[in-house]
């Protein structure tokens, strides 16, 4: 009998902590399977986020970095450059990466450093406890804007994607979604893609990854789906961003 | 009358915020101070202040909005823990020099790294040489007490700093006890209407704030910035007066628990004094002469005031719930030390504990009394830099 299905060798043989329904899981098997098909597991170093992705550095057989709240990519920065030979990813989420760590994504891109970023758009804060974040949809409900996000008062979410591919440092950035099969099968190729540009020294590349988080939304798993389709995808639209070799 | 109600320390802080009504509050959530900004965002949510809150990307951010809204006349607060409070430490030092009277709750967080989100000072203790006032409270009544009282500190004119009341991560921010509020009322009129003498597009005068100050008057401001921290001793004093007439809760620099006839005591700062209180009771039960100092005012320091509370002690211990790292002791330890010099001859020892959240028991407090009690018998001194409750 052949064996259809079975766990990344590169992934960690243990439970993880994330919520029911989280998509963190997904994102992380995805980039497991990638390193297993890339045959890079041996030669890779993650950089590991704060938010609730603290824990990366438990799931990945890979060697791992903590860094401190969005300096991911620099801290990846330091790494690659002393070991250019190696496949050196970042995974952070929004309050990392698109809040705190702004500053630190934006010239890892403008440098073009030959890293790639794992970025997961929730679109709310989630290891603090559902407070707003700069990529909460207009309207949204969360803890820090109860009566829904007034533009007028706190802002416009931010486009990471389409803000990035406004340089000329990056190599590809793509925006997924772990929505649906389909979806998660395109995350999976879009993720792919980015590593293979890395291995073939391309330059900077980012992956956003549109996720769900049912706990802060407080939907559940199923109706958190279904609420990333409606209304995320609408405002954080799929697809490739930038590709040059 | 105030009334009596259920709060956790977060919480505690929130209603004094809501209560104080302050014009700007700007802040970015961390673990396990995130409630404050996040009980206030409903307040404000809800049309119950006039506050304008700006959830910002970032704490260095939050800082720097803060700064920015004092110096243009707004009463302006924060909170934050850990590495939020560390990644404001460029802008500490600017809004202190500034004389900016900025209120920030500063959740006691261990530091990273390694990464930890419990409860120890290494936090704030880095932040004791940035000029803020620092005020440290034992229970969620106290950091109530304290962030009103913070207000009317920092914007005393003999003083003009920020002010950070610090209270103990989960063990007092998460952990709800019963606590007397005042009338909102009450605490409108105790803090008063901020009046700021010099802020941005002042009709009474033009003014540029934190300019370029070379050589020529850099250190005559550094000095003026040191003696406003003096000051803050007198002004704290006075302050915790008014607040006793009007509460009937009295504060002082620290608190001296069983103290008269002390001849071994331990000198602590914020939640572990509960703990040590207790076996202070059962020694003194047995007839021993254990006593406790519990620091309120870590910054100024109260030099006079500490030599005179430990002067004539068999044995004196400092406990650090954050570590030196200059191979010497804690912070509270140095600091203690250096006061005792050529004043009075009493032998300090230090222990460093609970870093990283570690517990901290009655059991492991009986021991550094323990350990007093033979210093205090033997007159000597085996070791003064020590670990509690460690594993090795």
């Amino acid at each position: 009998m052949s064996k259809l299905y079975e766990r990344p060798k590169s992934l960690c043989d243990v439970p993880m902590h994330y919520c029911p329904g989280c998509t963190h899981g997904i994102a992380h098997r995805l980039i497991a399977e990638v390193m297993d098909e890339l045959g890079i597991e041996g030669e890779t170093v993650g950089v590991a986020p704060v938010g609730c992705a603290v824990f990366a550095y438990d799931y990945f057989e890979c060697d791992m970095q903590e860094a401190a709240h969005g300096r991911a990519p620099a801290v990846a920065t330091g790494i690659k450059r002393v070991i250019p030979d190696r496949i050196v990813f970042t995974y952070q989420g929004d309050g990392d990466l698109a809040a705190i760590g702004t500053a630190e994504t934006v010239h890892a891109a403008a440098r073009g450093e030959n890293i790639t970023v794992i970025f997961i758009n929730n679109a709310i804060y989630g290891m603090t406890g559902g407070q707003m974040a700069p990529t909460s949809l207009p309207g949204q409900f969360t803890q820090t804007s109860p009566y829904g996000r007034d533009v007028k008062k706190q802002g416009y979410p931010v486009r990471i994607s389409e803000m990035l591919s406004t340089l000329d440092g990056p190599s590809y950035i793509e925006r997924v979604s772990l929505d649906s099969v389909p979806n998660i099968n395109n995350a999976k190729k879009a993720i792919k893609k980015a590593f293979q540009k890395q291995i073939d020294k391309k330059g900077f590349s980012l992956v956003e990854v549109l996720s769900t988080c049912p706990t802060n939304w407080g939907l559940s798993p199923v109706e958190s789906m279904k609420w990333l389709k409606d209304n995320m995808i609408p405002y954080y639209p799929l697809g490739v961003f930038k590709d040059v070799d | 009358m105030g009334k009596r109600d259920r709060l956790s320390g977060n919480e505690a802080v929130a209603v004094a915020m809501r209560q104080i009504n302050p014009d700007v509050v700007a802040a970015f959530p961390i673990t396990p101070s995130t409630e404050v900004p996040q009980y206030f965002a409903a307040f404000a949510n809800d049309g119950l202040v006039d506050t304008e809150f700006v959830p910002v990307e970032s704490e260095h951010s939050a800082m720097s909005a803060c700064i920015g809204a004092e110096a243009a006349g707004a009463r302006t607060m924060t909170a934050t823990s850990a590495n939020g409070l560390a990644y404001m430490w460029e802008m500490l030092y600017i809004a202190a020099s500034s004389r900016l009277p900025i209120v920030l709750a500063a959740v006691n967080r261990a530091l990273s790294g390694p990464i930890n989100i419990h409860n120890d000072h290494s936090d704030t203790m880095g932040a004791r040489d940035s000029g803020w006032v620092q005020l440290y409270g034992e229970t969620n009544q106290e950091a109530y007490d304290n962030f009103i009282m913070a207000v009317k500190i920092a914007e005393h004119p003999d003083v003009c700093l920020p002010v950070m009341d610090c209270y103990d991560g989960f063990i007092t921010s998460h952990s709800v006890e019963v606590i007397e509020l005042l009338d909102d009322q009450d605490v409108k009129n105790f803090v008063g209407e901020y009046k700021p003498k010099a802020y941005l597009n002042n009709p009474n005068g033009k003014v540029s704030m934190g300019p370029l100050d070379m050589p020529a008057y850099y250190f005559e401001h550094k000095r003026q910035q040191a003696e406003a921290m003096k000051n803050a001793k007198r002004v704290i004093l006075e302050v915790s007066e008014e607040f006793y007439k009007l509460t009937g809760r009295k504060y002082g620099l620290f608190e001296e628990y069983k103290m008269e006839d002390a001849e071994v005591a331990i000198v602590l700062l914020n939640s572990t004094a509960g703990t040590a209180k207790a076996v202070v009771d059962e020694l003194r039960s047995k007839g021993v002469k254990a006593g406790l100092i519990k620091i309120r005012v870590f910054r100024p320091f109260p030099v006079d005031e500490i030599v005179a509370a430990l002067k004539g002690l068999k044995a004196v211990a400092v406990m650090d719930k954050a570590d030196g790292f200059n191979g010497a002791g804690g912070p509270l330890f140095t600091d203690i030390t250096s006061a005792l010099y050529g004043k009075a001859d009493v032998k300090v020892i230090n222990y460093i504990y609970g870093l990283g959240g570690r517990d901290v028991r009655t059991d492991d407090i009986e021991v550094v009394y323990d350990e007093l009690l033979k210093i205090a018998e033997t007159g000597s001194v085996k070791s003064v830099y020590n670990y509690l409750g460690i594993k090795e």
